[in-house]
């Protein structure tokens, strides 16, 4: 089970058995557009407020998964998610509309992947037989929360991020031999919190990329593998300025990342040459929308056999930047693999 | 960890702190200067043809024309923000937008829409001020000093 350090190895492979992403206009213009399941052309998704509208995005996201995985939610063992809100409350009152078991997590952006490992942890060891796992986050809620109201005219750095509107969900189901052709749940590495100092929260990639780097060496050192066994490696949302930093710190601990392909999902779900996103995306539904939209669909179709999803997250929060604190960051890394891969 | 830890940095944090500040892509400060240099003039001769027609068409005298003129620009600001086109214009040209009153008059329009779903009371009107509020807290302070300085100094005649 414990593997290493800080590994789980799933051996009774939990398999994704439904998933869904639901978008915001700014992504459904974005390149991956097709592999979204809805995407709404209102922002407001035809409620009163920028939250509202969140907890929308979030409940579509549940249902279509519970939809997808052909499972009442009477089922569900347990609903595990988490938002950037305060309070995570687009998790908690979709919870409420659910009405099943919750388990409410925070990891700022890395929510996605630590509510997945969390309910592969969970279906794993025999504590449920469905988890679901969802996440969720808007552009609006975000930069009201985070930074200034919507319509203020402030002008952002290029080294800014576009918080995704979105979310995406996951039901985690006890692995059996009919689903063999379903992405299976291999293995997870949580993060631990990394503080290099960066105070800018306007730069969050570069507050992020440490994280990353390090949750994806110490995944590869529990398992001892190395990045050639991944046919992709993805960070959740490090955007342009994290991910060069990224690659240069691979460089100078000496991770072979050339060996498999590198991106992030800051920078798939967004073209940044056409919107006007800066330096690229962020938020919790950036993983979760590339990871439950675009990749699950790339690994059905048997494009991509085992990939590694490693969703950064920066834990400040806006008190503690305008009183001068550092920016601690964390990743947690989840490795799908195609259900006929053998261990 | 503490401000005062923070404060002293490990060589591992500052090494990497070097790394980020070398990866991270400079503002384009020029542009951004003759962009604001543009825009700002640009909202300011709108402001003096406004003021020249309230002067010649509705018989104002100079000082008295920049009252309305003011108003004519905070509404013009107040209906771009309205339309969720002020922040689009303000990433566009930077301070050229937000120095001029309609900067002004953004801030307190977006923060009163923004917080429009809190209610009235505790929603606009406690938060309409959440940016143009210290704009006026030093403005009222800064204009408090140059008043003592005249007092001591008897400038003020």
């Amino acid at each position: 089970m414990l593997i290493g350090h800080r590994t789980w190895a799933f051996e009774n492979r939990p398999v994704i058995s439904g998933a869904a992403a639901v978008v915001g206009p700014e992504e459904g213009n974005g390149p991956l557009a097709n592999d979204y399941d809805i995407i709404h052309e209102d922002k407001m998704l035809g409620q009163d407020s920028w939250e509202k509208a969140e907890q929308t995005l979030l409940e579509e996201a549940a249902k279509l998964a519970l939809e997808r995985a052909g499972i009442p939610k009477e089922r569900i063992g347990f609903y595990i998610s988490g938002d950037l809100l305060n309070q995570i409350t687009s998790s908690s009152y979709t919870a409420r509309t659910l009405s099943v078991p919750y388990i409410g997590v925070f990891g700022a952006c890395s929510t996605s992947m630590e509510s997945l490992a969390l309910a592969a942890f969970i279906v794993n060891g025999g504590g449920a037989e469905h988890v679901l796992s969802a996440t969720s986050s808007h552009n609006s809620t975000a930069e009201r929360q985070f930074r200034y109201p919507t319509e203020y005219g402030a002008q952002k750095p290029p080294t800014a991020q576009y918080t995704v509107t979105g979310a995406g969900a996951a039901v985690v189901s006890k692995g059996e031999q009919a689903d063999r052709n379903r992405p299976v749940i291999a293995s997870a590495t949580l993060g631990r919190v990394v503080d290099m100092g960066i105070k800018d929260p306007f730069n969050m990639g570069a507050a992020m990329a440490p994280a990353a780097v390090d949750t994806i060496q110490a995944h590869l050192k529990d398992l001892n593998r190395t990045p050639g066994d991944y046919d992709l490696i993805v960070t959740g949302d490090l955007a342009g300025v994290g991910y060069e930093i990224a690659l240069e710190l691979f460089r100078k601990h000496q991770v072979p990342i050339e060996e498999t392909q590198y991106y992030d999902c800051g920078l798939m779900v967004y073209d940044r040459n056409k919107q006007p996103v800066q330096a690229g995306g962020s938020g919790c539904a950036c993983s979760a929308v590339v990871t439950y939209g675009h990749l699950l669909k790339r690994m059905a179709r048997g494009e991509l056999r085992r990939i590694l999803v490693v969703a950064t997250g920066a834990l400040m929060s806006p008190t503690t930047v305008q009183q001068g604190e550092s920016i601690p960051c964390i990743a947690h890394a989840v490795c799908i693999e195609n259900g006929g891969m053998s261990e | 960890m503490s401000n005062k830890k923070m404060k002293n940095v490990t060589p591992v944090q500052k090494e990497y702190q070097e790394l980020a500040k070398s990866k991270e892509p400079k503002r384009p400060l020029l542009k951004n200067c003759v962009k604001a240099f543009f825009v700002g003039g640009f909202i300011c001769l709108i402001g003096q043809v406004l003021q020249e027609i309230f002067m010649h068409y509705f018989h104002f005298d100079q000082s008295k024309a920049g009252d309305p003129t003011v108003a004519c620009l905070i509404f013009l600001s107040v209906v771009l923000t309205s339309l969720g086109v002020y922040d689009k214009f303000g990433q566009w040209a930077g301070a050229g937008s937000a120095v001029p009153v309609t900067g002004f008059a953004n801030s307190m329009a977006s923060a009163a829409i923004e917080h429009r779903s809190e209610g009235l009371v505790l929603g606009v009107g406690a938060n309409m001020f959440k940016l143009a509020g210290s704009v006026i807290v030093f403005g009222v302070f800064s204009a408090f000093v140059v008043g003592i300085v005249y007092l001591i100094f008897g400038l003020g005649g």
